[in-house]
């Protein structure tokens, strides 16, 4: 069963492992739980995040000197596994991963329970080439991103082979962060939503506040906030920010 | 085995190289691989590009037969003078072809990364003579670094804008390039060494190639054969060298020789030398060898030359390095600093520092009578008067 499928709309927060603080990310995977998050993108972090705008790479650069890595994290995931039951999505760029292992990866991914990987800069040819086998030695899904420029005949292909997880929009040519005109791309959202058939579909890269989230629902299966929720982290008004949020869910529900 | 010095499909060169970019870059890149792919082929772009290295760029570069490099080695040491291009280093080649290309697609806004200026430079030259909007990325450290690089960007119309990220070097400059591109993807992205994702590495040693296809012509005339014994190059990401070694690659009688920056000693921490420090690992857009910690975070390299202060090497390179074909031999910065002051007095010529380092290595090698070298001279050294006054004052006794 997809652990990616629901009836409602869905809302995804993604958050820096080590940010801001080494040890914080148990207690945050627990309040994103309480809050009715539905899966939640623990960011790997790593030096040179390409795709990522400021506060991310910010976040990432404090995670890595407060000595966040691949050890501290999956024993941090280990430790929480009996307390959280929402599904949980690593995402990483490659080179740490392949420093800590591609087999390594996956094994404690899979020990942990992850239920998927997103890894912007692993091409999808090159994961069908090199890497595909693995990933389903160890029953974890990759997760593919798109854009609404990518074309048709892609779209099909990465959401048939991500059957058990979703796929992962990008709401326009941007890094993380950026100012979004949601609107102006709804009906290609709607194209795509047609393209990938059974598999979840949900946008990310923009999301800012709850009437973003409102126009992720109306052609998605739901949204992912990354950027804003680490601002609302610093300004330490998470759980006010998370309610916001929850409210767009509840309406749309 | 013999080794390819083409990629295959997918831009790999043996296990190096590839294209490890988000999907946000996927149609700018493969937009990018059918315009070269098409253009290199025809016959009108090739034309224009040889008129312009001719004319514009003053080639092809002499190949200079160094008396006294020739005398302290009794050998036959010539230096491929890319410091006599316009502006000052090979760099120009590069530019002058991804201009061009940049032309044909369409483009009207060029987007460059540089870490010493001098491909900064380069591409702002580019920018004004085809009429193009410039956009340069420079770490904040290197722009009080360099500042005179900075000032000749904006006298040629140049937007540079700091890149504040990360160490503030070559790295996070590209970074930035890079985050710039995948916001604004009808912009073209004129990388400057033979680094990034697939078609980049390509694109950029056949572009630098001008250099060792002249060299076989040149010393044909001189010597009356077209092979050396030995082709020296410094390396960074490995342009200069990419376009010294590229005619020479299948001649394997011709030893390859790449030269890397070890800063004050490959293993005092302080040091660029990536082949022997580095290891396998993706940095911007490619898998490549890579200065990184055991968590796959990259670590700022250092050399006293910012045109070798890069923590990757390109993939080529780093391909036949690990096959066997090329051999790298890292130089300190006292041994370049030693190199650059003895042409300089004896030759009349002030090497780059990055050259300076290919120079050093002549000390390094057995060298039979009569042997045959080339060394790439890739630019002048103008633009590091700060750095070689400073250290004459320091060593004024010792020179």
């Amino acid at each position: 069963m997809n652990p990616f499928k629901k009836q409602d709309k869905q809302l995804s927060i993604f958050i820096t492992a080590g940010y801001p603080e080494l040890n914080s990310l148990p207690e945050q995977l627990n309040l994103l739980q309480r809050n009715g998050v539905d899966f939640i993108e623990i960011g790997i972090p790593f030096s040179d995040p390409l795709a990522d705008g400021p506060v991310i790479q910010q976040s990432s650069q404090q995670a890595i000197r407060n000595g966040m890595n691949l050890e501290v994290l999956f024993e941090q995931l280990k430790e929480t596994k009996s307390n959280i039951h929402v599904p949980l999505v690593l995402m990483g760029y490659f080179n740490p991963i392949l420093q800590f292992g591609i087999q390594r990866f996956l094994k404690e991914a899979s020990v942990c329970g992850i239920k998927g990987v997103i890894i912007p800069d692993l091409p999808f040819e090159i994961y069908m080439r090199s890497y595909q086998e693995e990933f389903q030695k160890y029953d974890v899904t990759f997760i593919p991103l798109i854009t609404p420029k990518s074309e048709d005949s892609f779209i099909k292909m990465v959401s048939e082979n991500s059957r058990n997880g979703f796929v992962y929009l990008v709401s326009q040519h941007a890094t993380t962060g950026s100012d979004i005109q949601f609107i102006s791309n709804q009906s290609r959202y709607a194209d795509i939503r047609v393209l990938c058939g059974e598999t979840p579909l949900f946008l990310g890269f923009g999301i800012r506040n709850n009437r973003d989230l409102a126009s992720a629902y109306l052609e998605c299966d739901g949204g992912i906030v990354g950027t804003a929720f680490l601002q609302a982290i610093t300004e330490g008004t998470e759980n006010e920010f998370l309610k916001t949020l929850r409210e767009v869910t509840l309406q749309e529900g | 085995m013999k080794t390819s010095y083409k990629p295959d499909k997918l831009g790999f060169y043996g296990e190096y190289g590839g294209a490890f970019i988000p999907e946000l870059l996927k149609i700018p890149v493969q937009e990018l691989s059918a315009a070269f792919s098409y253009f290199k082929e025809d016959p009108s772009f090739i034309l224009e590009f040889e008129q312009l290295l001719k004319d514009y760029v003053g080639r092809p570069s002499p190949l200079y037969k160094s008396t006294h490099l020739s005398n302290r080695f009794q050998a036959n040491i010539y230096l491929k003078r890319e410091d006599l291009n316009h502006t000052g280093s090979h760099k120009i080649n590069n530019t002058i072809g991804q201009i061009l290309l940049a032309k044909r697609m369409g483009k009207t806004t060029i987007l460059a990364e540089t870490g010493a200026g001098q491909h900064g430079v380069a591409t702002a030259t580019v920018c004004a003579l085809t009429g193009l909007k410039c956009v340069v990325f420079m770490g904040e450290k290197d722009i009080e670094r360099q500042y005179p690089n900075v000032q000749r960007m904006r006298m040629l119309g140049a937007t540079v804008i700091p890149a504040t990220s990360g160490s503030k070097t070559l790295k996070d400059a590209t970074n930035e390039a890079i985050r710039h591109w995948i916001n604004h993807p009808d912009s073209y992205y004129l990388i400057g060494s033979v680094v990034g994702p697939h078609p980049y590495p390509e694109m950029v040693a056949h572009f630098q190639s001008v250099i060792s296809k002249e060299i076989k012509v040149q010393l044909t005339h001189a010597t009356g054969k077209e092979l050396p014994h030995r082709v020296i190059a410094c390396v960074g990401g490995g342009s200069n060298a990419a376009g010294a070694f590229y005619e020479f690659y299948e001649d394997e009688e011709v030893e390859l020789i790449a030269v890397e920056a070890a800063g004050e000693g490959v293993y005092s921490g302080l040091s660029a030398a990536t082949s022997i420090l580095g290891s396998d690992g993706v940095i911007h857009g490619s898998l490549t060898l890579l200065m990184q910690d055991r968590d796959g975070q990259i670590i700022e390299p250092h050399s006293i030359s910012a045109g070798l202060d890069y923590p990757g090497i390109g993939p080529l390179h780093a391909h036949t390095i690990r096959s066997g074909r090329t051999k790298a031999c890292p130089i300190t910065d006292d041994e370049a600093l030693r190199a650059a002051f003895e042409l300089s007095r004896n030759e009349g010529v002030i090497p780059a520092l990055e050259s300076a380092h290919a120079l050093a290595v002549l000390e390094k090698l057995t060298i039979q009578p009569n042997e045959v070298i080339v060394i790439n001279l890739s630019g002048r050294g103008d633009k590091d008067m700060q750095t070689y006054l400073e250290y004459f004052t320091k060593n004024h006794e010792s020179i």
